[in-house]
């Protein structure tokens, strides 16, 4: 009887591998010539000084951006003029780095929001809430207080959104985007603007996800403690180019990237 | 004595009497998934008899000890009952206990098998299982986040239970022979250990046996006339006596119904939802909800802030004698009826205190006004005094008969004196069967002759004949006339008015009390702004004219109570000041509980006691202090002393409780 002495991540086969992708913004660089993959079940962390392009990164994998040149696979498929609605049916879900929840909302109906993408019967159906979609509501249902359950947020059911405390809210995203049973869940800066406590609760949820249903996690952390403890492998991207792409404690010594967070040490620099 | 059926003398012959007997009734609910469960008692027959035989096959016996860890969910109860039916006893522990302290107790109690919540309290046990050298299995109940640890010695609940099941299922002989292993079972055997968590040194494991909590539950049900239609909901530690006897064998006794809420953050929701007739609650839950009442109600518009104050006023005139059942006017009727519709209910409502019959707070002392704006409003709150060494109770407060001071009449069957010292001790059939291990402790609280040391002090109140608790009988010493001084029951009474935040009162081998006070810096504040007194930093509020002149009031009224008890009476505060900080925990004034280290503070301040006793009017102190930062300073000060005059003792005699 002992505790798993590490995250025995086994890898996976490719889910999405990103191919010498370049993003520009008129005459702004935002990604040059970025390849890498997320492995299916991986805790993946991408990293990186501010305006590194992490968040413009994970904008291309969800499709909201179109790279001007490059190649994404995804689940074996190469995609073409990928839009937001198309990645999300296809099961990548996202969480944002400023909420974006309906905060007149309850937590409850934010979550079960989550699930639109799964509902099979049509707006007149549900809109009568009888028969099959009485049955259909009752099943989502049933999947989004399996989340809260999951999340530990039963207390907050039924507050609108936009009364609970930052770090709360923050969960409800996750809930939110958990509710799409994604195969694909990208979290941008999951942990920003929350104390230690929070950052902790947020940490064993993101392992929790990721063990117990086995999604494969995409995630942009600027705390360099957090990522190093959560994630299986590591990319750093500085100035839009990928630096350092290897386990976290290899990254941890890598000199390109120590530079790139602490700058030039003096005196030594050419 | 009184005699119990040998039918029913332990829990889990209650268990298969209610099953058959009460069948088809709901006897445990808890919220799953947003949703309330239902088990009823012959469901959870079926259950705990599964457990139990699962139990079995993993090796727990007769003699056995085994430990339950977490927060009140059905499967935790279950355990309990699951061993006793094998003749095994539950050593429960509290679910926030800290490690080390958790591994004292497994350890001391030779516990060898543990039925824990989650995950969170498996990792606890892997952490000190070195220290355990007796602990087998461990059984948990929620399998988050275990899926990856060895299971060698680690078995899901749920698979105990088809362990249970299936041996039942393939032996016809297993079921009964489980049966005749309950009833092998007698009330004298130890049903439960619960370790009090002392204020000086180790924790004791108290003995109780099944007698002991079935006789005592029987009585309580019997004092409130609670039967099977009860609902409670079970929020409290289930290493704590009160919950293992209201949750647990009260409930087993009466048939009534058990709701587990889904969270223990959901409780005044879930409460709401179920409805329930019976609670109990520490003083603090009441003055919180009172506390939210007030602060919501500050946000609400004029018209209904006009109609709370003035029906809540009204009740605090009359809702105690209507509760009481006294004659009052037609129109006081009429008029509180109004304010039920209005104010009265919807407020019950909000908290789901609407079906409560009774209510019980305990634990510590109730501010009076706290306790009559419930009354008032309509909750039938009342008063009892009880320990883990009594299986809760000790005395309580009968219908009709409520004092916001007393802790009531004694329980039936329960026998009360007071010694010579002073001290409050007991006997009766809920009296303890001793400390685990420890028969030195044991005899130093336990006579001979069977009366139980409380360790508090009180006395029989002359005007009610209910017993008055004033403090830890090691707190209470005497003054040079021999008056009997009892500080943290002058403080408790100070501490009362929103004005005072802490106050000390000294007095111990001295000719008088006096007091040191320290004003609460947001309600001296607010009533500094509302009054047109510059709102000023602490030392400077503290130190203001009409601040010392509101506060003198306070104790002049805190002085006119006294003086109408006559333990008391002697005690006033002749003299006190108003401190120039507030008391810290970071400077050892407080415990890191906020419980005030006297002997400390009287060291620390030595220069203003000194000022109290040798007459001076104005006295010079200065404190070394730890900012928030860690850095430190001196503060010093020159503080005022005021002198009070006391009342003449209003009762005529001036005995000594004895």
């Amino acid at each position: 009887m002992r505790a798993p002495s590490s995250r025995g991540a086994a890898l996976g086969e490719v889910l999405l591998a990103v191919e010498d992708v370049s993003l520009s913004f008129g005459g702004v660089r935002a990604l040059t010539g970025v390849s890498f993959d997320i492995r299916k079940g991986e805790i993946r962390a991408i990293i990186g000084p501010n305006g590194a392009g992490k968040t413009s990164m994970l904008n291309v994998v969800n499709g909201f951006y179109q790279p001007q040149s490059g190649r994404i696979t995804f689940k074996g498929q190469v995609r073409r003029g990928m839009r937001p609605y198309a990645a999300a049916q296809g099961g990548i879900a996202r969480t944002f780095q400023n909420l974006a929840l309906f905060r007149g909302m309850t937590t409850l109906d934010n979550i079960l929001a989550g699930r639109a993408l799964k509902m099979r019967r049509g707006f007149f159906w549900q809109l009568l809430r009888y028969g099959p979609a009485l049955q259909e509501e009752v099943e989502h249902r049933r999947r989004v207080e399996e989340i809260i359950d999951f999340l530990e947020i039963a207390a907050i059911r039924r507050i609108p959104v936009g009364r609970l405390p930052y770090g709360l809210q923050k969960r409800v995203e996750l809930g939110r985007a958990l509710a799409m049973e994604p195969d694909l869940l990208l979290l941008d800066e999951p942990m920003a603007g929350m104390n230690l406590e929070e950052k902790e609760d947020m940490s064993r949820f993101i392992i929790d996800v990721n063990q117990q249903y086995g999604t494969t996690i995409a995630l942009i952390e600027h705390d360099m403690g957090v990522v190093m403890d959560l994630s299986d492998r590591v990319v750093v991207l500085d100035y839009g180019r990928k630096i350092a792409d290897a386990t976290p404690d290899e990254v941890k010594r890598d000199d390109n990237v120590i530079r790139a967070y602490l700058g030039e040490p003096h005196g030594t620099s050419t | 004595m009184p005699s119990i059926d040998p039918g029913l003398d332990t829990l889990p012959k209650l268990l298969i009497h209610n099953a058959a007997a009460l069948g088809a009734r709901p006897a445990m609910r808890h919220k799953d998934l947003g949703i309330w469960q239902t088990w009823t008692w012959s469901q959870m027959l079926e259950e705990i008899r599964a457990f139990s035989v699962g139990l079995s096959e993993l090796g727990l016996k007769r003699g056995d000890k085994f430990t339950i860890i977490g927060n009140n969910r059905p499967r935790l109860y279950w355990a309990m009952c699951a061993g006793q039916a094998l003749g095994a006893t539950p050593v429960p522990v509290y679910a926030d206990a800290v490690a080390d302290e958790m591994a004292y107790v497994l350890a001391h109690a030779e516990v060898t098998l543990a039925v824990v919540q989650d995950q969170e309290q498996v990792d606890k046990i892997i952490a000190v299982s070195d220290r355990l050298p007796h602990l087998g299995p461990v059984i948990y109940d929620e399998p988050r986040g275990l899926k990856d640890y060895d299971h060698t010695r680690l078995t899901a609940l749920r698979d105990v239970q088809s362990i249970g099941r299936k041996k039942l299922a393939s032996d016809p002989e297993c079921l009964r022979q489980w049966e005749a292993g309950v009833a092998a079972g007698k009330g004298g055997d130890l049903s439960v250990i619960l370790y009090t968590s002392g204020t000086t040194g180790r924790s004791k494991g108290v003995m109780l046996t099944y007698e002991n909590t079935i006789i005592s539950a029987r009585n309580a049900n019997a004092f409130d006339h609670l039967d099977q239609n009860e609902e409670v909901i079970a929020y409290l530690p289930l290493a704590w006596v009160g919950d293992y006897i209201f949750s647990y064998v009260q409930a087993y006794a009466a048939g009534y119904c058990v709701n587990c809420p889904e969270t223990p953050d959901t409780v005044v929701q879930d409460r709401r939802e179920i409805g329930t007739t019976y609670a109990f609650a520490p003083p603090r839950v009441y003055e919180n909800v009172l506390t939210l009442t007030t602060v919501r109600m500050a946000d609400a518009s004029a018209l209904k802030r006009r109609m709370f104050d003035f029906f809540i006023a009204f009740a605090g005139r009359w809702g105690e004698k209507i509760l009481d059942g006294e004659k009052v006017p037609l129109t006081v009727r009429l008029i509180y009826g109004i304010g039920n519709l209005l104010v009265y209910g919807p407020l019950m409502n909000q908290f789901g205190l609407s079906r409560i019959r009774v209510a019980y707070t305990a634990g510590e002392a109730i501010g009076p006004e706290i306790f009559r704006f419930w009354r008032g409003v309509g909750l039938n709150l009342k008063q009892l005094y009880g320990q883990t060494e009594a299986s809760v109770y000790i005395s309580a407060q009968p219908d009709g008969e409520i004092h916001p001071e007393t802790v009531g009449k004694a329980s039936p069957d329960v026998e009360i004196k007071i010694s010579d010292s002073g001290e409050v001790l007991f006997r009766s059939p809920g009296v303890f069967a001793g400390y685990y291990k420890d028969p030195e402790k044991t005899a130093e609280v336990l006579t001979p002759d069977g009366w139980v040391h409380t360790g508090d002090a009180g006395f029989f109140d002359r005007k009610t004949g209910q017993l008055r608790i004033i403090d830890r009988a090691k707190d209470v010493s005497h003054l040079n006339d021999g008056t009997v001084f009892a500080p943290k029951y002058i403080e408790n009474k100070l501490k009362f008015f929103p004005n005072i935040r802490e106050a000390v009162a000294v007095g111990a081998g001295r000719d008088f009390v006096c007091a040191m006070i320290n004003i609460d810096l947001t309600a001296v504040g607010s009533w500094a702004e509302r009054n047109n007194v510059v709102n000023a930093p602490f030392q400077e509020l503290a130190a203001h004219r009409r601040g010392y002149e509101m506060i003198a009031r306070h104790i002049d009224e805190t002085n006119r109570s006294l003086s109408e008890e006559e333990v008391m009476a002697g005690a006033q505060i002749r003299r006190f000041l108003i401190l120039h900080k507030e008391l810290d925990a970071d400077d050892g004034e407080l415990t890191r509980t906020q419980k005030l280290r006297r002997g400390h503070i009287i060291d620390r301040y030595s220069p203003l006691v000194e000022a109290f006793y040798n007459g001076s009017t104005e006295a010079q102190i200065a404190t070394e202090v730890t900012f928030e930062d860690g850095h430190k300073g001196v503060i010093s000060a020159r503080l005022a002393i005021r002198d009070l005059k006391p009342y003449p003792a209003r009762a005529t005699t001036m005995e000594r409780a004895a």
